[in-house]
């Protein structure tokens, strides 16, 4: 009896080990089980929190210092949907109080459709913000998501007739200072300086800019930099979250 | 009387039918990430997503057929001595799958499944990527370059495209090699080799959506195989950059997969797959076009569908006619002399040997002049065959050729072969035994009078024979003079059997 009950559970046990292998290894999966994938799941070495003080861009201009916010799941199956009305109507759905004027702090919530969304300050290591990389160290959704990115762009003068540059995967909108200054409409793969504002002003002191991504299946990232009429970069600026409230 | 209306009913039907097929390729040219097309013993294949591919027995009419163990995503084949090198990305990729990517390698003696020799070696990993890393390692392609060096770039929109070098004589990874971030934000590359730059062909957009796809391929170029990879506007591909070499054209949509095929004689054409073809309702397809090279940078040639043409000399700028007495264009203006006066002898004001224009005031209304009818002014043409010669272009009707796609009488390598009729009559460009040209009376579908037509890498063509279709050094139309045409061996460092074809 006792030898038959252990032959049942061998039987089992075997099956149980055959069938958790079959699964990891078929087709579409890892190679690693999801424990060891889960462990290793990290926003570095993309990002590091940002640091104290203000922050320069880098060489080329590109803004690194962002407030992201974890992101928001979306129903989307394929990018072409992204028209420019689809996008304008899922970004400028409001998703949280004051989506439009607020500049967080690190750390602040929100919530969305009874999910408790985060705020993140951060340094990207890389000239553009890999959202993907963001969404994916936190153990967020990857694929069918909408990411809000808020700076503060402290500029020593008013500069005059430079354009904010941005490229962007999948589409995009973005906000100087509360106005709309570019969209990024399409299914987009990112290009830098893919769109430019029109002519737009930095004034002197805080300039807020704010921007939403939305993607489907996509390596959801974004890159912004200020150009001027030569298309060089403005670099003389600071990024200070610090400055965030006013 | 009611059969005879039928009959010319159906008659009149058949008539209204275009004369042009469909110049995507022929057959069944059904498939996904197609390798570069490669040549084996007289025949051309392609592999395929999943495994299998296509064959081809003159490079226009394509069937199923290839064989490629492995299955997984876009394998790549290049001819390597007497050895054909496959390489093809293990797992299929794709954003909601895994990204633990293998890319592996195989040889074969030949790539026609019938022949004894048709074996393929046991499949050897030579990249890969973790599922999580920067990378995908699917889609590779090879780059065997001047030096010897063979090059394998991979991966597509998840992370980096990279490049590794590995062994010629083996397929695999040079021992120690490390790889080397290139792009980002493409898929299906393909590096090529020329004049001291090395070209990373990138497909950008999205695939896999039928008539939605973006698919497009777009190139960078570096003096060095590892990079970087700028566009024509100095943007790296690091950053996005990439020069557009094919988009959607001609109800195909979604172009992606560059592979070359460079036939010599400055004849280089590329195979790519189209996502979507919309005169087979939106199937992924197997394309080939001619390539093109403009201040450096590669750009795709017209897809050839045929038209009425003038078909001028590069060498002399004369234009192909008829050996016919020329017809003076019809004038249906009112001219009024002006008072004469003294003028240059040959030329000057007036009417006489200076002709028609400067000195003449034309009353009444302005209209157009007709276009000369041919059937007018070849009321005394030679009924029998006309010698040809190169004249100057006055939009003479025996100066205007129109060129149609004969079907069924097969092709080659992206094209079906063509006739060459005077518009409008049925008198036919033909090679003679003796290796001169001439128009015969009326087309009979002989080879002689079938012609293979490619659009060189200036964007000029080469108009040889079908007889002559096949041959390594062909008979090609060519100005032997100024004036006169003829055939002659093909020259690429000459433009005399270079042809510009102009709408009249």
């Amino acid at each position: 009896m006792n030898t038959f009950r252990n032959i049942i559970l061998l039987i089992f046990s075997i099956l149980f080990v055959m069938l958790f292998e079959g699964c990891s290894a078929g087709p579409g999966s890892t190679a690693e089980s999801p424990k060891a994938s889960e462990a290793r799941r990290s926003i570095e070495p993309y990002f590091t929190a940002a640091a104290s003080g203000a922050k320069s861009p880098d060489a080329d201009g590109f803004l690194q210092r962002w407030l992201l916010l974890e992101p928001i799941t979306q129903s989307i199956r394929s990018n072409a949907v992204f028209t420019e009305s689809y996008v304008r109507n899922a970004i400028c759905t409001e998703y949280f109080p004051n989506q439009f004027t607020v500049v967080p702090r690190d750390g602040d919530k929100v919530t969305v459709s009874d999910m408790e969304l985060t705020w993140h300050a951060l340094d990207s290591t890389n000239f553009n913000v890999k959202l993907f990389r963001f969404a994916y160290g936190l153990n967020k959704p990857t694929y069918g998501v909408l990411f809000w990115a808020i700076t503060v762009v402290d500029s020593p003068r008013q500069i005059e007739n430079i354009r904010i540059a941005v490229g962007s995967n999948s589409a995009s909108m973005w906000w100087l200072n509360g106005k709309e200054a570019v969209g990024l409409f399409g299914d987009r793969r990112m290009v830098m300086d893919d769109c430019v504002s029109k002519r737009v002003t930095l004034r002197k002191g805080r300039n807020v800019i704010r921007g939403a991504v939305i993607n489907g299946p996509g390596l959801s990232d974004f890159c912004v930099r200020f150009i001027n009429e030569e298309g060089e970069p403005i670099k003389d600026l600071a990024l200070n979250l610090e400055k965030a409230e006013e | 009387m009611k059969l005879r209306n039928f009959t010319a009913l159906v008659l009149g039907l058949l008539l209204l039918q275009p004369s042009c097929p469909a110049l995507a390729l022929n057959g069944e040219p059904y498939i996904h990430d197609p390798s570069t097309v490669m040549q084996c013993d007289g025949k051309y294949y392609t592999f395929g997503t999943g495994g299998g591919g296509l064959i081809s027995n003159d490079g226009w009419t394509w069937r199923s057929g290839a064989v490629r163990p492995g299955g997984g995503a876009a394998p790549d084949v290049m001819k390597i001595g007497d050895r054909y090198l496959v390489v093809y990305g293990a797992t299929g990729g794709g954003l909601g799958g895994g990204h633990n990517g293998r890319i592996l390698t195989m040889w074969n003696k030949t790539l026609d499944p019938n022949s004894p020799d048709f074996k393929y070696t046991e499949a050897i990993v030579v990249a890969s990527s973790d599922g999580i890393e920067d990378c995908d390692a699917i889609d590779p392609s090879l780059c065997l370059d001047p030096k010897g060096k063979l090059w394998c770039t991979y991966g597509t929109y998840f992370g980096y495209i990279r490049i590794v070098e590995l062994d010629p004589k083996t397929g695999l990874r040079v021992k120690g090699n490390k790889p080397v971030n290139i792009a980002i934000d493409c898929e299906a590359t393909a590096l090529i080799y020329r004049d001291g730059w090395y070209y990373l062909f990138g497909t950008h957009g999205t695939c896999c959506s039928g008539t939605h796809s973006t698919y497009n391929i777009r190139v960078g170029r570096s003096k060095k195989p590892t990079g970087p990879y700028l566009d024509n506007m100095g943007m790296d591909m690091l950053r996005g950059g990439g020069k557009l070499v094919v988009a959607a054209n001609n109800r195909l949509i979604g172009p992606g997969h560059f592979g070359l095929i460079d036939l010599g004689n400055d004849v280089q054409k590329f195979s790519c797959h189209y996502e979507a073809d919309m005169d087979r309702g939106g199937r992924s397809v197997l394309d080939i076009r001619t390539l093109l090279w403009k201040n450096g940078w590669p750009v795709t040639g017209d897809a050839f569908k045929g038209g009425t043409f003038q078909i001028e000399s590069e060498a002399s700028g004369y234009a192909l006619e008829l050996g016919v007495e020329a017809v003076p264009l019809s004038e249906n203006r009112r001219i009024r002399e002006m008072s004469s006066g003294p003028r240059a002898p040959g030329g000057g004001a007036g009417p006489g040997p200076g002709g028609p224009g400067m000195g003449r005031r034309y009353s009444g209304p302005v209209t157009p002049i007709p276009d000369q009818d041919v059937a007018v002014v070849s009321v005394n043409w030679p009924a029998g065959s006309v010698d040809l010669r190169l004249g100057d272009y006055m939009l003479q009707a025996h100066q205007k050729w129109t060129i149609t796609p004969v079907p069924n009488v097969g092709g080659y390598l992206g094209s079906p072969f063509f006739k060459i009729t005077i518009a409008g009559t049925d008198r036919a460009l033909a090679a003679t035994e003796d290796a001169e040209v001439e128009a015969v009376a009326a087309f009979t579908g002989g080879p002689e009078q079938l012609w293979r037509i490619d659009q060189l890498i200036d964007g000029t063509y080469r108009i040889i024979p079908m007889t002559e279709s096949d041959s390594k050094e062909p008979l090609a139309l060519s100005a032997v003079s100024v004036s006169t045409p003829s055939l002659t061996k093909f020259d690429p460092r000459s433009d005399k059997s270079r042809w510009n074809l102009r709408k009249p």
